[in-house]
């Protein structure tokens, strides 16, 4: 392998229905950051069908050259025609750098990638930076989120990475931004086309991203129970919040897989996260601490969810938002 | 009917704890389980096995101790167990991994490889699909549910961030497994009795076709460049008041920072 023939930032861009994805944005705000670094530029990989139009979005929020391929065969995300339209942009194109977004997509995608082009791929980075060396610096949690390492992919090209929803800040979109659009023809294999998409079914709960709320009222295990997610609910109406939770509230069936925050659920960075009887499991933190201002309330003042809080407060968490709650209405 | 299930032994890291002084992990007295996912995944094919008699092989790679986590298997009801242990796998990263894997299960037929979505000690949720690559088999990722129609096809319910998507495949097929899919069954009192004299067959580096430069650290194109902690940001005001001194605090600093 010849690393200085690799040049060029990739970000997949996911495109469900037509629509980009917001983690997209996000990673092109990185990817401007790592391009100017290096000195190179930021490339989209657009793929669907009728997407051409998609470009000019990409384009303004940091993107130098979109490469999209249009075909019906990526309608829908299948694993398969997706693997070999990319790998076709790979093999042309010879990017140092693929960045995916760590969605149900792109943690089916980038494996499938990293397996076909025999190269590394680095799972739900937190943090990306480019060494003296010139090379990528991948950082992501290990054992769910007790530890902190950095990866590097050395030998092989592109070095590739996936980063979860709401990690990256997406650049404020500049329209005046000029970029190229190159379109390319995938020359598919489709014999290898073995999985069919029968159905794709979108559930009610769906409508809610806790990952985008400004402010965020989420329950624990000390609040869940009816009452105590009713006086939640209350403050969230009252606020303009979103209700999120911890996985054990999730687990227990009281609130939607969706909004819990944490390792196993997701990425959250609002202006103000409020943990209301959230002792801070590890897990739970790595998914919040990088929220603007916490407040946590906790009966049990050794709850290391105060380890991460701007505001701490011991008490009973049920009287102290009924109160809040009381007092913002009045 | 074959299914193989691919199963990892990890810590249990919702036992793990951090020295609040140190900032450094506590690994004493972790207990060794399952990993979740992988779970659920084997109590898909024990259902499978229940339904339609298939025969069960579960496969682990890990050092020697793993063994562990194929006694519990066998205790469930499966049919076989291998163990691949070698020093020359050790250092692997998730590339490597698969490929020590899929070079082990090429030795096998099967109609359904079934793995977990993701480690707990890892979460990268990537050797299930890097597995599928290299034995260039179809994978569906994110399993909730599957119903077989006894010939060749499954049906595969997915579940995604906004909903859930249905697809259809044929077998031989790879699937990965969510832990909330199917909960697992109890070892059975027989099951753990049978499983004692129950052999585990070892396999390592000679028993499997592969070439020593892709496996283990060597084989790994990703390495750790450095590992620590986080970082521990300096805690806030604590305060230990009444339900309305405690609502008067927050109102004021929610106001002092324009938040409201």
């Amino acid at each position: 392998m010849e690393k200085l023939e690799y040049k060029g930032v990739f970000v997949f861009v996911e495109q469900r229905k037509g629509i980009v994805q917001k983690v997209s944005l996000e990673l092109i705000g990185k990817a401007r950051d790592l391009a100017d670094a290096l000195n190179e530029k930021v490339y989209a990989i657009l793929l669907g069908s009728k997407i051409a139009d998609k470009a000019q979005t990409l384009i303004a929020h940091g993107v130098d050259v979109v490469v999209y391929a249009d075909a019906i065969e990526l309608n829908d995300y299948l694993t398969e025609p997706y693997t070999q339209a990319v790998c076709h942009v790979v093999n042309e194109y010879k990017p140092s750098i693929l960045m995916l977004g760590a969605t149900t997509i792109g943690r089916d995608l980038g494996p499938r990638l990293s397996a076909r082009l025999k190269t590394g791929l680095t799972a739900d980075c937190t943090k990306l930076e480019i060494s003296e060396e010139k090379e990528l610096l991948m950082t992501r949690p290990a054992f769910g989120g007790n530890l902190m390492a950095t990866i590097v992919c050395k030998e092989h090209r592109p070095q590739m990475s996936t980063v979860r929803a709401g990690v990256m800040h997406k650049l404020p979109a500049d329209n005046s931004r000029k970029g190229e659009v190159i379109e390319v023809k995938i020359p598919f294999n489709k014999d290898k086309f073995r999985v069919k998409l029968l159905s794709s079914v979108k559930e009610k709960s769906a409508m809610v991203d806790i990952s985008e709320a400004k402010i965020l009222i989420s329950c624990g295990r000390g609040m869940a129970n009816e009452e105590g997610l009713k006086v939640i609910d209350d403050l969230a109406k009252t606020l303009n919040a979103q209700v999120s939770a911890s996985r054990a509230v999730v687990d227990a069936g009281l609130v939607p897989h969706d909004r819990q925050v944490g390792q196993t659920g997701k990425t959250v960075r609002p202006d103000l996260y409020f943990a209301v009887g959230i002792s801070g499991a590890i897990q739970h933190l790595a998914g919040m601490e990088e929220s603007d201002f916490i407040v946590a309330i906790n009966k049990d003042k050794t709850a290391p969810i105060f380890q991460v809080a701007d505001l701490g407060i011991v008490g009973d968490a049920k009287q102290i938002v009924k109160q809040l709650n009381d007092r913002l209405i009045g | 009917m074959n299914i193989v299930v691919c199963i990892k032994q990890v810590p249990d890291t919702t036992e793990i704890k951090i020295n609040p002084t140190t900032g450094t992990l506590i690994r004493e007295g972790v207990p060794s389980i399952i990993n979740p996912d992988d779970k659920a995944g084997l109590e898909l094919a024990l259902s499978l096995k229940d339904s339609f008699n298939a025969h069960v092989t579960v496969i682990t790679m890990g050092p020697p101790q793993a063994e562990d986590v194929l006694r519990e298997a066998y205790a469930m009801g499966v049919d076989r167990a291998i163990l691949l242990t070698d020093r020359k796998f050790a250092g692997a990263d998730t590339l490597a991994t698969s490929y020590a894997l899929a070079s082990a299960l090429r030795k096998m037929e099967f109609d359904l490889l079934i793995t977990g979505r993701q480690a707990i000690d890892g979460d990268t949720a990537q050797v299930g699909p890097q597995i599928a690559e290299h034995l260039d088999l179809p994978q569906v990722s994110y399993l909730e549910h599957l119903e077989f129609d006894g010939k060749n096809t499954f049906t595969v319910k997915r579940r995604i961030e906004d909903g859930y998507e249905m697809l259809q495949v044929d077998g031989p097929c790879v699937v990965t497994v969510l832990s909330g899919a199917y909960k697992p069954r109890y070892m059975s009192v027989r099951g753990i009795v049978e499983a004692f004299p129950k052999t585990v067959e070892v396999w390592g580096f000679e028993q499997i076709d592969v070439e020593e430069a892709r496996l283990g650290l060597k084989g790994s194109p990703t390495r750790v460049h450095k590992a620590f902690s986080r970082g521990v940001k300096a805690p806030g005001q604590l305060y230990e008041v009444d339900a309305t001194e405690a609502a008067g605090i927050i109102l004021s600093k929610l106001k002092e920072k324009f938040i409201i």
